[in-house]
């Protein structure tokens, strides 16, 4: 392979990184050819996402070379990148709800343009890729896939050279995911190379040219994904074989939590409603509840930790006890923990000392108080024996949460409602962003405590891992739950087209 | 980033030891500030530094004049600073001051015979009461109708100036004030007892440090402190464990009503003597000052107590020495402010020089 | 109430509402843009005091409106390099402009605040003043109530119109996803607060210039604060700044005038002074109570300080 960046639409030399404390990337090679569909592989943390902030011009590199089409270039900011003719389809939409589709294209667009006449050429745009969209609607008014639409449709209107796409199909249903991989494989066709950001293989298999892996910061390999075994990507983004969690059989015994609640209306446009629930869960099982996200997993888990009351007393029973009316505090009381999605915001708060962040939720279950005062030592104790047990790292009991990676800040989360003992464990998400390691530890601790009789309901994205840990499995799609299987009798394929919503037809279709 | 010469970079974890440093810091460039300004009057600045820093705290008179102003600055500042931790931006403290003056100047007026042990402990606790009132407002308002509770605490600043006024002009007017907007002078049995001959020194800083020492336990060292803490920090933390944010609110906005309230009581039982439609010098406002110049730490809070008090005596000082307006006081007041929160950056970010 | 008194009363409202509109107008603009500047009554207070010195020097009273203008934009401008710049508390910061800008211009006014200007008379706009009845009310009138209108045309024209204003507005709702799309967040958050300042500063010269026409200490008496209420009564939409300012300037004259009337009321004068407080108070309970309203209609940055990556 020859070494000239002339070829090459985008190439890196030596790009790295560094962060106080941390290497995010180091002396990444990369090239881009054009017409190429290429692959950025890696797990969370490794280093992509930094890359492409640098490609981007969202962040300055500590040193290295980044070529645009031979010329070596210094990219301040993302407006410079987009003049240069990169463009990016942000993971988490750089969008504005409040505005028009026309609107949120028309501040992108470097000259001012009539409405009328850009209305127009979205339109066109839009038929053309098979990316259908109206530009006169409000974004906030859009599902998640059509925001998707919308700013793929904004980098083409600016002729992209380089469209970057960081994650896109982490909140699509798998059919959609076809119909993206088509309208890609059109761009490419075009001419426009597309650097395709995931830690999806079989997508990568299916999609890509030429993929990089990307391994704690470094480049681990390049490679013609269709030639390599998902076992042969797998080992050069995570360095080993995948980790497997032992499973024991289920032992299953009484309901812990009996849901069953009649419709809830959303309270305002950004929230979904619920439609009437009923389902339980009972001790020593797991249950997991698949979907896309922003489907109602939020209310539903807003609905279950008790930070929203349910319309009456007897909607939601823990071991038979009516709590719909209870907040949090005494719902935990009677043996309920929850692990949030949101580690950061939510779960921790960053600026605090772990021993305050293990008191958050310690305090209703643990003897830590007396009288009103905390007792510290006991406080003291709780968080060393979670930073043990759960092999945090840190610098020790009173480091701030922000301080902590966060896989560790997961486990330390995890390690806290766990080591309470609950009896009813809610959580979602919990080995997002979490590394491979890190992950499969979090998952056999949730089958360790299933072991000790607890009942467990697991919301996660993955539908792999909720096939690996759950005993039962569900989907919620646009605020509806489906019927319950056994995952011994469920599919991945059976499940995806769940998360579209589309179980009610399927009894017709088996029958 | 563009090519500025400094650069601002985030540090990986915050300096602790800048917490500290940054309230030195800004007291420098305050008073730095200060010797300019005296400069561009085309007064000589070290003359100009003396009067407003030096001079009022020359004399053993002068000493318990700081303490005794520091008295109401640190209760308000003290009850402003357990609501600013929960994140409750309580700016009113100068009303509840007026309506705590205003409460125990009733008490005073009611029973004029009563002895001083019981007098004055009722005082303390109507003008805690009165001042809880005048909080319990914004609280019940924030907490049931979502209205911003930092313009509401402040419009019934202006409320209760009106109230006052009217209190001193019609029903508790001496009749023997000349027609001043005053009422009597209060008897000695509602006055607090001085501690310290040659000087106006009262038993309310007592009272005050007391107040301190209890806020500090109970933030530091109780579930209370501990659930305002979080409350403060992160909101869907708090919702998360299950705090209630309303109950901060209330706590918060009730803290602070009483705490300016009783500082309201030492100052019609204290220098004043009566209640008069002037009864309220800018203390609740400056006590947002007290509050972060303290960092919001109860110790904190009393050194910068004493601090603007100084600031006080000195502007009363220009004015009397130098003849300048005592308003003064309030342009330092801010600028030390302006330097805190622009010092606070190093606390998390340094400066790089892009070399 | 003859009708001559009426246009009179309603004459007068829309005076005492300019000054607030002027500065809710800037307030409005720099909330949009998502950030909260509770230093109001200071930059009020500054360019009430330095407008009324410079149109006093210069017998000018439009040197004395620049003058205002500019002192207002030029302490926001200082508010911006904390807040923006050096990413302070945006609360914090306020509170400390509002207690600065209060202090300065009473030391800065001290020695003004016995003198006093010369009324400047009303304008009548040709035609317009004829026609009966409402003419003489709207169409003859003090300039800055003209002022205030075309004022208020701008901005409606910026915001909504505009692909300036819409630029702003984005930054409001979403600093990240503006940076992203390669927006200068921090270029588009200093202008719009040293706009903001620019009003408030010309709105206090107003009151200093037109309205009152002479400064002493405590002049804006709140106003800044007021205004700060009024564009939460406004949900952050111009029409209803001038709808909610007039209405405060009727509370102001109707207790002005009730006082002023002799009329025997057994109501306390000072019962009647704190009406236009209580009225904030209970406008701003109306509105909030509202608050999926609020929430829709608030620029979602509100407060919150925005910093990109490095």
């Amino acid at each position: 392979m020859s070494n000239k960046p002339s070829e090459y639409r985008l190439s890196t030399q030596g790009l790295t990184k560094h962060y106080p404390g941390t290497i995010a990337c180091q002396d990444i090679d990369l090239t881009i050819q054009p017409g190429e569909i290429h692959a950025l592989l890696g797990e969370n943390g490794a280093g992509k996402s930094t890359l492409v902030k640098m490609i981007y011009g969202v962040t300055a590199p500590t040193r290295g070379q980044i070529f645009w089409e031979g010329r070596p270039v210094v990219l301040r900011s993302p407006a410079m990148a987009r003049e240069l003719g990169i463009g990016m389809v942000f993971q988490d939409f750089a969008l504005f709800e409040s505005l028009r589709v026309v609107e949120n294209v028309a501040l992108a667009l470097p000259k001012r343009e009539p409405h009328r006449v850009l209305a127009k050429r979205i339109q066109t745009v839009s038929e053309r890729y098979g990316l259908p969209i109206d530009p006169e609607k409000p974004v906030g008014s859009l599902s998640v896939g059509e925001r998707q639409r919308v700013e793929i449709v904004r980098s083409l209107l600016q002729t992209p050279r380089l469209l970057i796409m960081d994650e896109p199909t982490s909140v699509l249903a798998p059919q959609a995911v076809e119909r993206l991989f088509e309208t890609l494989r059109q761009i490419a066709a075009e001419g426009c190379s597309v650097l395709y950001i995931s830690h999806k293989l079989h997508e990568i298999r299916a999609l890509c040219d030429r993929a990089t892996v990307l391994r704690q910061g470094r480049v681990t390999g390049t490679c013609t994904p269709a030639d390599e075994t998902a076992g042969n990507l797998a080992r050069m983004m995570i360095g080993q074989a995948l980790p497997v969690v032992n499973r024991p059989p289920s032992k299953v015994a009484d309901v812990a939590l009996a849901v069953n609640t009649p419709r809830i209306s959303s309270g305002d446009e950004h929230e979904v409603g619920l439609e009437a629930l009923s389902f339980s869960v009972s001790r020593g099982e797991i249950l997991g509840i698949a979907g896309i996200s922003g489907n109602g997993q939020g209310e539903l888990l807003r609905l279950l930790s008790g930070e929203r009351l349910a319309p009456s007393a007897d909607a939601i029973r823990i071991n038979g006890e009516p709590v719909g009316q209870y907040g949090v505090a005494k719902r935990r009381e009677r043996g309920m923990a929850y692990i949030p999605e949101d580690r950061r915001g939510q779960a921790t708060v960053a600026d605090l000392p772990l021993t305050d962040n293990a008191t958050l939720t310690a305090i209703n279950t643990q003897p830590i108080t007396q009288y009103g005062l905390m007792r510290h030592a006991a406080i003291q104790a709780f968080t060393q024996r979670c930073i043990e047990i759960y092999q945090v790292v840190c610098s020790g009991s009173q480091a701030p949460a922000r301080s902590l990676s966060g896989g560790n800040l997961q486990k330390f989360v995890v390690g806290r409602e766990l080591l309470q003992m609950p009896q009813l464990l809610v959580c979602a998400q919990p080995t997002w962003g979490v590394d491979v390691g890190a992950a499969a530890f979090i998952r056999q601790k949730l089958l360790d405590l299933r072991s000790e009789q607890t009942a467990i309901v697991v919301i996660s994205e993955e539908i792999e891992e909720l096939f690996e840990i759950s005993d039962r499995i569900a989907v919620i799609a646009d605020g509806r739950l489906s019927p319950i299987r056994s995952v011994a009798d469920s599919s991945y394929e059976q499940v995806g087209l769940w998360m579209s919503g589309l179980w009610d037809s399927e009894g017709a279709l088996n029958a | 980033m563009l090519d500025w010469p400094i650069r601002i970079v985030r540090r990986d974890r915050p300096l602790a030891r800048m917490r500290y440093l940054s309230p030195l810091m800004a007291i420098v460039l305050m008073m730095l500030t200060g010797m300019l300004i005296f400069l561009a009057l085309g007064r000589d600045p070290a003359e100009g530094f003396y009067t407003f820093f030096i001079r009022p705290i020359s004399s053993l008179y002068g000493f318990g004049e700081l303490l005794l102003k520091a008295t109401p600055l640190m209760l308000c500042g003290i009850g402003l600073a357990i609501g600013f931790r929960a994140n409750v931006w309580n700016i009113g403290a100068e009303g509840q001051f007026m309506l705590g003056a205003a409460g125990a100047t009733g008490v005073a007026l009611t029973f004029p015979n009563l002895p001083a042990f019981l007098l004055l402990p009722l005082m303390v606790v109507s003008g805690a009461l009165a001042g809880m009132a005048w909080g319990a407002i914004p609280a019940w308002l924030k907490t049931r109708f979502n209205a911003n509770e930092i313009l509401v605490s402040l419009m019934l600043v202006y409320v209760a100036g009106f109230l006052v006024s009217w209190l001193v002009f019609s029903p508790w007017r001496d009749p023997m004030g000349f027609g001043f907007p005053q009422t009597e002078m209060l008897s000695s049995a509602a006055l607090l007892p001085r501690i310290l001959p040659g000087t106006r020194l009262n038993i309310a800083i007592f009272l005050a440090i007391a107040l301190v020492a209890i806020t500090w336990i109970v933030l530091q060292h109780t579930a209370i402190g501990f659930r305002l803490r979080v409350t403060g920090r992160s909101r869907s933390a708090a919702g998360y464990a299950g705090f209630s944010i309303q109950r901060a609110v209330w706590i918060g906005l009730l803290c602070g009503g009483g705490a300016a309230g009783i500082a309201g009581m030492t100052e019609v039982a204290g220098p004043m003597g009566q209640l008069t439609d002037k009864i309220a010098l800018g203390y609740g406002f400056a006590a947002i000052i007290v509050a972060f110049l303290g960092r919001l730490h109860p110790l904190g809070v009393l050194l910068a107590s004493l601090l603007m008090a100084l600031l006080f005596l000195g502007g009363e000082q220009v004015q009397q020495h130098m003849n300048l307006p005592k308003s003064i006081s309030m342009v330092f007041q801010g600028l030390l402010l302006f330097y805190l929160l622009g010092a606070d950056l190093l606390v998390n970010y340094r400066l790089k020089w892009n070399g | 109430m003859d009708s001559g008194l009426i246009q009179e009363v309603v004459s007068a409202t829309l005076l005492a509402g300019t000054p607030l509109i002027i500065a809710a107008l800037g307030l409005l603009m720099n909330e949009r843009a998502g950030v909260l500047n509770l230093g109001a009554e200071g930059m009020m207070s500054l360019g009430a005091v330095y407008g009324f010195i410079a149109a006093l020097s210069f017998s000018s009273p439009v040197l004395g409106l620049a003058a205002g203008l500019m002192a207002g934009a030029l302490v926001a401008g200082g508010f911006a390099l904390l807040t923006i710049t050096l990413q302070a508390n945006q609360v914090a910061s306020g509170l400390a402009l509002a207690i600065f800008g209060v202090g300065l211009a009473g030391f800065v006014g001290k020695p003004y605040e016995s003198q006093s200007l010369k009324a400047v008379g009303e304008w009548s706009i040709p035609l317009l003043v004829d026609i009966p009845w409402l003419g003489p009310i709207f169409f003859q009138q003090q300039p800055m109530v003209y002022l205030s209108w075309v004022l208020f045309g701008a901005v409606w024209w910026f915001l909504y119109r505009s692909r300036s204003g819409l630029l702003l507005r984005a930054v409001g709702e979403d600093p990240a996803a503006a940076h992203a799309i390669g927006r200068s967040v921090v270029g588009v958050r200093y202008l719009a607060v040293i706009f903001g300042g620019a009003l408030c500063g010309l709105g206090g010269a107003c009151l200093s210039i037109f309205y009152a026409p002479m400064w002493v200490e405590g002049l804006i008496a709140g106003r800044g604060w007021i205004a700060l209420a009024l564009v939460v009564f406004a949900t952050w939409r111009p029409f209803r700044v001038l709808l909610g300012a007039y209405l405060f300037g009727g509370v102001l004259i109707a207790q002005l005038f009730l006082q002023g009337s002799g009329v025997k009321i057994s109501v306390p004068s000072q019962l009647l002074s704190s009406l236009p407080y209580l009225a904030t108070i209970i406008v701003l309970v109306l509105i909030s109570r509202d608050s999926r309203r609020i929430r829709q209609h608030s620029p979602a940055s509100l407060g919150r300080a925005f910093r990109a990556d490095e």
